[in-house]
């Protein structure tokens, strides 16, 4: 039972308020993409024993979906943010590259 | 035998009289007493059998970690099974039935079995029971549900009430004994808000039973004095009979209270489950005393030692007149001299180390007690009860038998286990303690929060200390701790002064003896719910299983209803020395919540009957009740099925609507379709992403059906969009899909196009929506009045809005049947009474209501497909025919790309056809289309399936629709389908459009 703050209404909101919506920061491959990429974009994940950036939507609550950094092992949370970008904001990174030396997700480090 | 003591009992009241039955028999007892305490002063030793075995069993503790007495509770309503004696307060009336026997507690039939110990080993299911495979079903399994199992299953609806409770604080304190008041005063006097559970009926714990003293007052009067303070702070809650049940997440927390199980008569809920959101947890949950394993120690009346001491002090129960007490520690003493200063015989204190106990020590030979050292239980006499013990050397196999002592009762102590299992719940991590040999909390590795810091702190004995100065000193810390962490400033008082601990040190005994002969090592209990023997943990390691948590699966150590709050440190001891291993390499199985079971009516709480799910109602349910309908589930609303008139089956009631429809008019209640407003500069681009077909193009005014699929390629929705203005779309859904729906194209708003100008809004429940249909539909608008309704007005898939029979009406001329139809949206507020003057004016063109399985059979001879029949979130529009609908203009849509993929393009995929049975009968629903061959299961080969089938009243036969490999290349022959009675039927693939296959009638 997790509590993540909605950076949109600001609420801490229980899990039971929240959907998961599984890994953030996907690129899409439509139309005219090879079939690796499609592959990846619709099967591949990250399984991190570490820090996640993931989505979550505050659906019984204000509708918003949003992305959230979490440590899937301490289950803490370094923070939550917009889901309007392709990227973890850099201050984020460097929060969690300060508590944890050696941090690597996809292409961050 | 074990009596009630002419003096003694702090928790009784001698004065009082409370009458209870116990297997039909009347008994007394005192206010105050426990099941257990009251069995015990009626002696009754013997109150169950055991789960394979059919052992006589008796009780062997005091409280939550009872394994053996579990008795069927209450009658009728209220019958609870696997209820602890132990943990259930006596009151006036009780009703309680011993389990796990036949045909009586004392005389068991199943009793056999023990005799049959050899074979009955761990594994023995496994192995045993493997071949020949028929016998398992028909001869091995109904055996064996019968003769194990505990209590009996209820069998009528639970008669109480329950409920949830939410709770937000600083600090809960989980336990009520010294240590629990302890680091509650110290939080509290910081200011935080804290909440103190004590899962008994009284406060206090150990201590106030063992004595001692604390800031020079007894244990008794400090706890008096500490409470007093407690309950004068405004930011303390004080619960009693409430457990912390579990320990999740972020400082998410379970207690359970029981409120009403001491006392049924009084109102209120039952039992309540507080959801709690805590800063911080201290765990005070104090230590559990180990059993010893010896030969014969599952008899009744060998008992924990703590146990015998609780039960003379707190409920002036003796439970025998003659106590041995066989220990591996001082602690044991404690319970020779309680039993001596009560007035009873303790013939020898059996001491397995060779240089006994401090200062108890000197106490016990004080008071003439006999003390044995370096000796050992070989093991005990008797059947029913214990008659006595045989004694030998503590090093040795137990073969020379020193001397035998009669006594009725043995007092066990095997040293103490902190309690950690609430710890642990949340990742908390263990250190094993060479002193002491037990497991403690890793201060270094608690868990964690949110913030990356540790959120549960333990106090006093669970965190290892086991003298009154140190578990008062660790308790005060960790309140205090607990306070800062939660944001408050602790004060600087010191921390009581307890009495220390004098004692020496405790001999780690896994066996007694040391080297057991296996005749002795068979009849030594590990887990007494589950019947584990030592043997059978040394069998496994023998056979490889190595790993702690394969041996408990394999043995099923500690997975009974207790999890082996008593059985799995001597368990894994056992386990560790057969594999030559040293414990803490060994490590413990998983803790998981609840500390102890909880009822099933407090994890459901008030979510029952009426309120377990919310049911969504039209404006127009009301009506349909009214008229008698029978109702279907359709998602999370209620649709008439059917709406049957005086003595017709539901088929015949279905029947004349489908023709009244055909052929005069119907109506039908279609509130429950989904409708999405999407309004905004790019609603038309965005309709285009989400719909296969072209959106954008359709003229306000104008309707037009379309397909939404998934990224993968699958359909997943259907339904009709209308053009409302240039900006804005009314989007209808599957009566079940809209809030899916609704979320969908959210997701995709927020996450991928959030660039786009497009709002989104789920109206749904704000329209009533009545679809009209049938040859004499224009005739009941019309005479309704106020709207031109004509083709030439009003033509197939267009909409209009206006004043129709005084009503604010949305018409649109669109059609699941086949027939002249109009779909009337009204705001719902006006949807009843829209509902009544429809049928008014219907009533002289025979204007029927129809249901769901009208609904369902009109469409299927349409060959129009129904999410959810045609689709399983495996199929794409293509499997359909629907290629018509899947714009090759387009350059993107969601699932365009997954569709490309060469699997979901091949021709061998399964597709939509009709189906005919040529007997006319109708196909099962489901059936497979089979062929010739096996595939390697076993199973006929497949090479489609019935999606949709119907009786047509339309066309007299039965009608289906099915996905069948090369099915539209296969029209006019013939597949063979499956029965469920084992035949099969034969069917024609047909076009799947039966009626009307021109469109002229929808079209008039």
């Amino acid at each position: 039972m997790l509590t993540l703050q909605c950076p949109y209404c600001g609420v801490m909101a229980e899990e039971t308020e929240l959907s998961a919506g599984g890994e953030a920061h996907l690129k899409r491959f439509g139309p005219g993409s090879s079939d690796a990429d499609f592959e990846t974009y619709m099967f591949m994940r990250e399984n991190p024993k570490g820090v996640h950036f993931e989505r979550w939507r505050h659906s019984n609550g204000c509708g918003k979906w949003f992305h959230a950094a979490r440590c899937t092992v301490t289950l803490e949370v370094f923070g939550t943010y917009t889901a309007q970008t392709s990227t973890p904001p850099a201050d984020l990174l460097d929060k969690i590259r300060a508590a944890r030396p050696g941090f690597k997700w996809r292409e961050f480090e | 035998m074990s009596t009630r003591l002419s003096k003694g009992g702090r928790l009784v009241d001698t004065s009082s009289t409370v009458a209870f039955q116990f297997n039909g028999k009347t008994l007394t007892g005192h206010a105050g007493d426990t099941l257990a305490s009251a069995l015990l002063a009626n002696d009754q030793m013997l109150v169950g059998r055991s789960f394979k075995y059919h052992r006589p069993r008796g009780i062997v503790a005091s409280g939550a970690e009872e394994p053996n007495a579990l008795v069927n509770l209450g009658q009728n309503g209220k019958f609870e099974p696997n209820q602890r004696a132990t943990t259930t307060e006596l009151f006036d009336g009780l009703s309680a039935t011993s389990q796990n026997h036949w045909p009586s507690l004392e005389f068991d039939v199943g009793a056999v079995n023990q005799y049959f110990t050899p074979f009955l080993t761990a594994g023995f299911y496994y192995k045993m029971f493997m071949h020949p495979r028929p016998l398992w079903k028909h001869v091995y399994e109904p055996f064996i549900r019968q003769s194990a199992g505990l209590g009996k299953a209820p069998k009528e609806k639970d008669a109480d009430r329950y409920e949830h409770f939410y709770a937000y604080v600083d600090v809960t304190v989980i336990g009520g004994g010294v240590a629990g008041l302890q680091a509650a005063l110290a939080a509290g006097e910081a200011g935080a808000k804290v909440l103190v559970m004590e899962q008994t009926a009284a406060w206090g714990g150990r201590a106030v039973v063992d004595g001692g003293t604390i800031d020079g007052m007894s244990a008794e009067t400090w706890v008096a004095s500490a409470l007093a303070r407690l309950e004068e702070m405004p930011n303390v809650t004080l619960r009693r009979r409430m457990m912390g049940a579990g320990v999740y997440d972020h400082g998410y927390l379970l207690g359970y209270e029981r409120l009403t199980d001491h006392a049924p008569d009084q109102d209120g809920p039952r039992h309540r489950l507080w959801r709690i959101r805590t800063k911080q947890i201290v765990t005070a949950t104090g230590a559990i005393e180990r059993p010893i394993s010896f030969a014969g120690n599952d008899i009744p009346g060998v008992m924990l030692a703590s146990a015998v001491r609780d039960y003379a002090v707190n409920y002036g129960v003796a439970v025998g007149k003659r106590t041995v007490v066989v220990t591996n520690n001082d602690d044991g003493y404690r319970t020779a001299i309680a039993m001596v200063e009560a007035g009873q015989e303790v013939p020898a204190i059996i001491d397995a180390r060779g240089q006994g106990a401090g200062d108890l020590g000197e106490k016990a030979r004080k008071l003439g007690i006999r003390v044995a050292l370096g000796m050992a239980i070989s093991k005990v006499k008797g059947g029913k009860r214990v008659e006595g013990v045989e004694l030998c050397r503590m090093e040795g196999n137990g073969g020379a038998i020193l001397e035998t002592i009669k006594c009725d009762a043995v007092a066990m102590s095997g040293g103490w286990s902190p309690v950690v299992h609430l710890w642990s719940h949340c990742g908390g991590k263990l250190l094993w303690d060479e002193v002491e040999n037990h497991f403690k909390p890793d201060a270094t590795r608690a868990p964690t929060g949110a913030d990356g810091k540790p959120f549960v702190l333990t106090a006093g004995s669970a965190s290892g200390p086991l003298g009154l100065g140190d578990v008062l000193a660790d308790a005060d810390a960790a309140g205090k701790m607990a306070a800062e962490a939660a944001g408050y400033a602790p004060a600087t008082t010191p921390a009581p002064a307890g009495d220390a601990r004098d004692e020496n040190q405790m001999k780690p005994v896994w066996m007694m003896p040391a080297n057991p002969v296996y005749e002795l090592r068979m009849k030594m209990w590990l887990d007494y719910q589950n019947d584990v023997k030592v043997s059978d943990v040394q069998l496994a390691a023998r056979e490889g299983f190595e790993s702690v948590e394969h041996t408990k699966r394999y043995t099923t150590l500690g997975m009974a209803t207790d999890q082996g709050k008593l059985s799995n440190i001597n368990g894994l001891a056992v386990l560790a020395d057969s594999l030559g291993e040293k414990i803490p390499q060994v490590g413990t199985t998983t803790f998981r919540p609840p500390y102890t079971p909880i009822s099933m009516g407090a994890i459901g709480g008030a979510a029952r009957d009426d309120v377990f799910q919310p049911i969504r109602k039209t404006p127009i349910q009301q009506w349909h009740e009214d008229q008698g309908a029978y109702m279907e589930p359709v998602g999370q609303w209620r649709r008439p099925y059917t709406f049957p008139r005086g003595n017709e089956s539901h088929a015949q009631a279905v029947s004349r609507e489908i023709t009244n429809t055909r052929t005069n008019v119907g109506l039908l209640d279609a509130s429950t379709l989904g409708k999405i407003i999407v309004k905004g500069p790019d609603a038309g681009k965005f309709l285009d992403l989400l719909y296969t077909n072209m959106m954008s193009t359709l003229k306000p005014g104008k309707c037009r059906y379309g397909l939404m699929c998934n990224e993968n390629g699958f359909l997943m929705d259907d339904g009709v969009v209308a053009r409302l203005d240039e900006e804005t779309f009314l989007v209808h859904t599957t009566s079940g899909g809209a809030a899916h729906t609704h979320a969908h194209m959210e997701e995709w708003l927020q996450t991928e196009w959030w660039d786009f100008k497009v709002y989104t809004a789920d109206v749904t429940e704000q329209y009533a929506q009545i679809a009209v249909v049938g040859p004499k539909a224009r005739m009941v608008l019309e005479k309704l009045g106020g709207m031109d309704v004509s083709k030439a007005a009003l033509g197939f898939m267009d909409w209009t809005q206006g004043k129709l029979g005084g009503f604010d009406a949305r018409i649109f001329r669109i059609s699941f049947s086949g027939e002249l139809s109009y779909e009337i949206a009204v705001p719902a507020s006006q949807g009843r009474a829209f509902w009544d003057a429809l049928m008014a004016a219907g009533e002289e063109f025979g204007m029927m209501p129809y249901g769901t399985e009208c609904l369902h059979v009109m469409r299927a001879e349409k060959g129009f497909i129904m999410i959810g029949d045609e689709t399983d979130g495996t199929v794409i529009p293509q499997d359909l025919g629907l290629h018509w609908a899947i714009s090759k203009k387009k350059e993107d849509f969601i699932g365009k790309r997954g569709q490309q993929r060469t699997f979901l393009a091949s021709e061998e995929r399964w597709q939509l056809v009709g189906l005919e049975t040529v007997d006319g009968s109708v196909l099962p629903d489901g059936a497979y289309a089979v062929v010739h061959g096996h595939n390697e299961n076993g199973q006929r080969n497949m090479i489609g399936r019935v999606t949709s089938t119907y009786y047509s009243p339309t066309l007299g036969r039965g009608i289906a629709m099915g996905l069948i490999k090369h099915g539209p290349q296969r029209m006019g022959e013939l597949v063979e389908f499956g029965k469920v009675d084992g035949t099969t039927v034969m069917a024609k693939i047909v076009d799947p459009v039966w009626y009307d296959k021109e469109g002229e009638k929808q079209n008039v």
